[in-house]
């Protein structure tokens, strides 16, 4: 049986029971209608460039596409299982080495199969974006 | 002492041994495999890698990061390769670093499952600063896509 998360603490019981998001300890931040904001932490074991501790686009791009999801599942008009049909990411800058990326992300446009996506992510540094996506996801 | 890698094409091998050290490749307990010049990149079942447990899936960011990874290391390779072709010094392990990713898009074309994910790259255009890369994704069917991904890429 497929359950929504609909506050906070299902959200993240929700994001704990999948195991890649578990694996780079990405949390829910807040969950509001249509929206979702997540974060993972630094660890070192997710470093891209072992030159400047920096960290890989890759689990930029894995917390994108899951706080995308999830704010998919914030919508009001959705109540089934979706998938990630594309994701796109744009990257600015490198995330600063030592801190946390937060993605906000929101479902501004939903159809009868089609889910609309964009997000936005950061480090601490909160004036310059660290990446943006925009996403659609399959409905059911 | 920094270990100096040659121009041989051979050591194409080593210079892909270093870029296996890179840590969020050791997470993903990526492997390289090349024949001639055609690299295959895999990662192998991973509990861990399963995005929705009921199905289970794989999740689309381990995806992602396969399709990414392999167009930059393909990149990196290519990079190296053509380096010795001009004469360049030989590079150090610490100097090779992957190109910067300006943006990546991945289709998801069908469900990963929990089994090997295999991954080769196709460089459309390499300037002297930018690169455009297409790169394709499958499990057991080489023919049956899971995803595809095209990117665009800063050298560096």
């Amino acid at each position: 049986m497929f359950e929504i998360p609909k506050n906070l603490p299902d959200a993240n019981e929700f994001i704990q029971r999948l195991p890649f998001s578990k694996a780079l300890n990405m949390r829910v931040d807040e969950l509001a209608e249509s929206r979702a904001i997540m974060s993972v932490p630094y660890d070192l074991l997710i470093i891209g460039n072992p030159a400047t501790g920096v960290i890989h686009g890759g689990a930029v791009t894995a917390l994108m596409d899951t706080c995308c999801g999830l704010a998919v599942l914030a919508h009001p008009d959705v109540n089934t299982p979706m998938a990630t049909l594309n994701l796109k990411v744009d990257y600015m800058r490198p995330a600063n080495p030592g801190q946390s990326i937060t993605a906000e992300a929101e479902c501004y446009n939903v159809t009868r199969s089609v889910a609309f996506v964009r997000a936005t992510a950061y480090d601490e540094d909160k004036a310059r974006p660290v990446a943006t996506t925009h996403a659609t996801f399959t409905l059911n | 002492m920094t270990q100096l890698i040659t121009e041989d094409s051979n050591d194409q091998l080593l210079n892909l041994r270093v870029i296996e050290g890179i840590p969020y490749l050791r997470f993903l307990g990526i492997r390289f495999d090349l024949t001639g010049e055609d690299l295959t990149v895999r990662i192998p079942p991973n509990k861990h890698f399963i995005g929705n447990p009921d199905i289970p899936a794989l999740h689309g960011g381990v995806t992602a990061s396969l399709l990414e990874i392999t167009a930059k290391v393909d990149l990196c390779l290519k990079r190296l390769a053509l380096g010795s072709k001009d004469d360049r010094k030989p590079v150090s392990p610490k100097e090779i670093v992957l190109p910067k990713t300006i943006s990546f898009s991945v289709d998801y074309l069908r469900g990963g499952k929990p089994s090997d994910a295999y991954a080769q790259a196709k460089i459309n255009r390499m300037g002297r600063r930018y690169a455009s890369v297409q790169v394709e994704a499958w499990q057991e069917d080489r023919t049956r896509l899971f995803a595809q991904g095209t990117g665009h890429f800063l050298l560096v």
